[in-house]
Parts: structure tokens; sequence; C-alpha cells
């Protein structure tokens, strides 16, 4: 009984909250690491136009990207001023396009093959010459879901 | 006074400042979905046929220039305008179609299933405006579609799709997809874009 008693006397000891932090960082290292995204870096001007009657892209591992635009300025210099395609990181020529679609269906699984969408984020200022012949070269590699990528807004705003 | 032992550092704030932490990479690496204008490219034919016979009222003629400038039918046009233009060309409701609400013109489309839209533009159009323009096509394709799924359904045509396309909708999907079918059928989207015009 005198252990009771002693209890009573004294104060109730203070919950060690020293190993909180250590569960708070445990959570903050796991979504650092699992928000990683791959976005790629841009070397092109790329200011999508506006557009209100958006559908949303479902499912982003079934989305292949297609940048098109004005080489940023830092990359004028050497790639001149007139638009031009990326893929993935690197400046490409249309004829690239082809093979860059192959190579990304070739690395999913086989039923979603036939579910990939191929998303153009092309600048609003670029030409249609240049969508027209990406759009070809889509055609030819047989990928023939697209989506253009818009900013959503009045499509007004893209006649200014 | 006796001696005491050294006070322990107070490392409940730690967790705060952790907290704090998480919470900003929370908020910054937020995964944006992108979203836009879905489309389907038609295939590559490898002979060129003949285009199947269409009369010339049934197409609804769009033209762009490489000044960005809008002929809709062979007329001028603002883009305000082209929304409304391409639904009262595509519920005209000339013959065949009982549930289009237009004016019936003998000039315009016979019914919806046969209305064609052709889009065409230059090389030196801005994509800019040709996104524009697909846009108010499909809101007048959308505007048209939710009024009849509204009338037929209760519900609009978006909304349809939308629950469609959720994985979490827990009603009979089976039933979805036939109302957006007879919906698709009623106004198919029929959306022809030539090959760009050589500028000479």
């Amino acid at each position: 009984m005198s252990k009771f008693k002693k209890k009573k006397g004294g104060e109730l000891p203070a919950i060690s909250t020293a190993s909180l932090p250590d569960i708070v960082f445990m959570l903050l290292f796991f979504f650092m690491v699992a928000t990683v995204m791959r976005e790629n870096t841009l070397m092109i001007k790329n200011e999508l136009p506006f557009a209100d009657q958006v559908e949303k892209l479902q499912k982003k591992d079934l989305v292949m990207y297609v940048y098109a635009g004005k080489p940023s300025e830092r990359y004028q210099r050497q790639y001149g001023t007139e638009a031009r395609v990326q893929l993935n990181d690197k400046f490409a020529d249309v004829s690239d396009i082809k093979q860059f679609i192959i190579e990304e269906r070739e690395s999913k699984r086989e039923e979603l093959k036939n579910k990939l969408t191929t998303s153009l984020k092309i600048d609003g200022e670029t030409n249609m010459g240049l969508v027209s012949d990406i759009k070809y070269e889509l055609r030819r590699a047989e990928a023939y879901r697209i989506n253009y990528t818009t900013k959503k807004g009045d499509a007004a705003q893209n006649m200014q | 006074m006796a001696k005491r032992s050294a006070p322990e550092v107070n490392a409940g704030s730690m967790a705060d400042i952790a907290f704090l932490l998480l919470i900003f990479f929370l908020v910054t690496t937020t995964i944006e979905t992108d979203a836009g204008l879905n489309r389907k490219l038609p295939p590559i034919q490898e002979e060129p046929q003949d285009p199947p016979p269409l009369k010339k009222k049934n197409i609804f003629q769009v033209l762009i220039n490489q000044q960005n400038d809008l002929l809709v039918e062979e007329r001028e046009m603002e883009l305000g305008d082209l929304r409304q233009a391409a639904i009262d060309f595509l519920d005209n409701g000339g013959q065949g179609c009982d549930y289009c609400q237009g004016k019936g013109d003998a000039a315009s489309s016979d019914n919806p299933t046969k209305a064609v839209i052709s889009l065409q533009h230059t090389r030196e159009t801005d994509y800019s405006t040709y996104i524009a323009i697909q846009n108010e096509l499909v809101a007048a394709y959308n505007f048209l579609r939710n009024r009849e799924a509204n009338r037929l359904f209760g519900m609009s045509f978006t909304e349809m799709e939308a629950d469609f396309n959720d994985a979490q909708y827990n009603g009979n999907k089976d039933q979805l997809e036939d109302k957006i079918g007879v919906i698709r059928d009623m106004f198919p989207m029929k959306l022809s874009e030539a090959e760009p015009k050589e500028n000479n």
C-alpha cells in the first residue's frame, strides 16, 4: 500500500513527447518521397490557351506529354525563336514523335496500351502548322486519343 | 535549496516545427490535374477515298485565316456569336428530327445526325484561336446534349459523363452508359478537320 501512497503525493509525470517529432518527421519524409513528381523541365514558353468546356485527364500514368512552343530566352541563342517540340527533357524534331510514342507505349502494361492519351501542351502563340504536323505524326503512331490541355477560363481571352 | 537535476529541454515544440514542414510540403506539392479538350484523331487512310456524299446544307463551314479572323458559312463572324450559330445549325431540324427545336430552315441542316461541322485553318493560325473555336463548338454540342439529357433523364449530360468517369459513383454504370449512348446518338459530334491550307 505504501507504494500507492507515494504516488498520490508526487505529481503526475508528464507524458514524454520526445518521440512525437520522430513520428511527424517520419510522416514528413513519407510525403516528401511519395509526392515526387517526374516533372519535365520546360525549355519552352508554355502558356496554355484558355477553354471552359474541359474534361479532366484521369489516371496520370496513362498520359504522354508532348510540349511545343517557342524556346525560352536562355535557349534562344542556340535554338532560335521558332516554335519547337519538346519531348521529355529535350528538344526534339517533329519526326521524333512517332518513336517517342512507340517507346512510351512499350513501357506500359499490355492491357493499358489502348487507353493511353496524349496530352498536347502547346503554347498559345504557336502556329497551327506545327500543331498539324504533330497531329499527323500522332496519327502515324496510331495515338488517336489526344487532349488539348488548356487552362480553365473564358475562351474569349485567347483572342486578345 | 536542494540541488536539482538540470531541467530537460522541452522538445514539445519540435513536433510543431515538423508539422509546419509537413503542411508546407503537403500544400506546395499539390498535384494539379490537367484538364483539356478531349479529341479523337482519325486514322490515316492509305488511299484517298471519295468523301461520302454530303449535301452542302448539312455542312457548317468554319474557316480561320492567318489573321485569326473567322469565316463561318461565308460570312465573317465574331467568336462570341459562333456558339449560337453552331447551335442553330445543329438544332435546325429540317427533316426527320422530332427533338430539334430549331426553326426548320430549309437551307440549314436536315438533322443533327447528318450535320457536319467542317473546320479549316491555315498554317499561320494561332493555336490559341484554334482552341477558342474548338471550345465554342464543343460548347454548342454540350448545350444541346445537356438540353436533351435534362429532358429525357432529368440530368445534364456533363453530369452524367462526370459520374461515369467517377470511380466512386455508386449507381448503375451500365445504365448510365446506355443513357450517354442515347444522347451521343442524338447529337453525334461530327467535327471534320481538313488539312491546313498552304498559304500562297
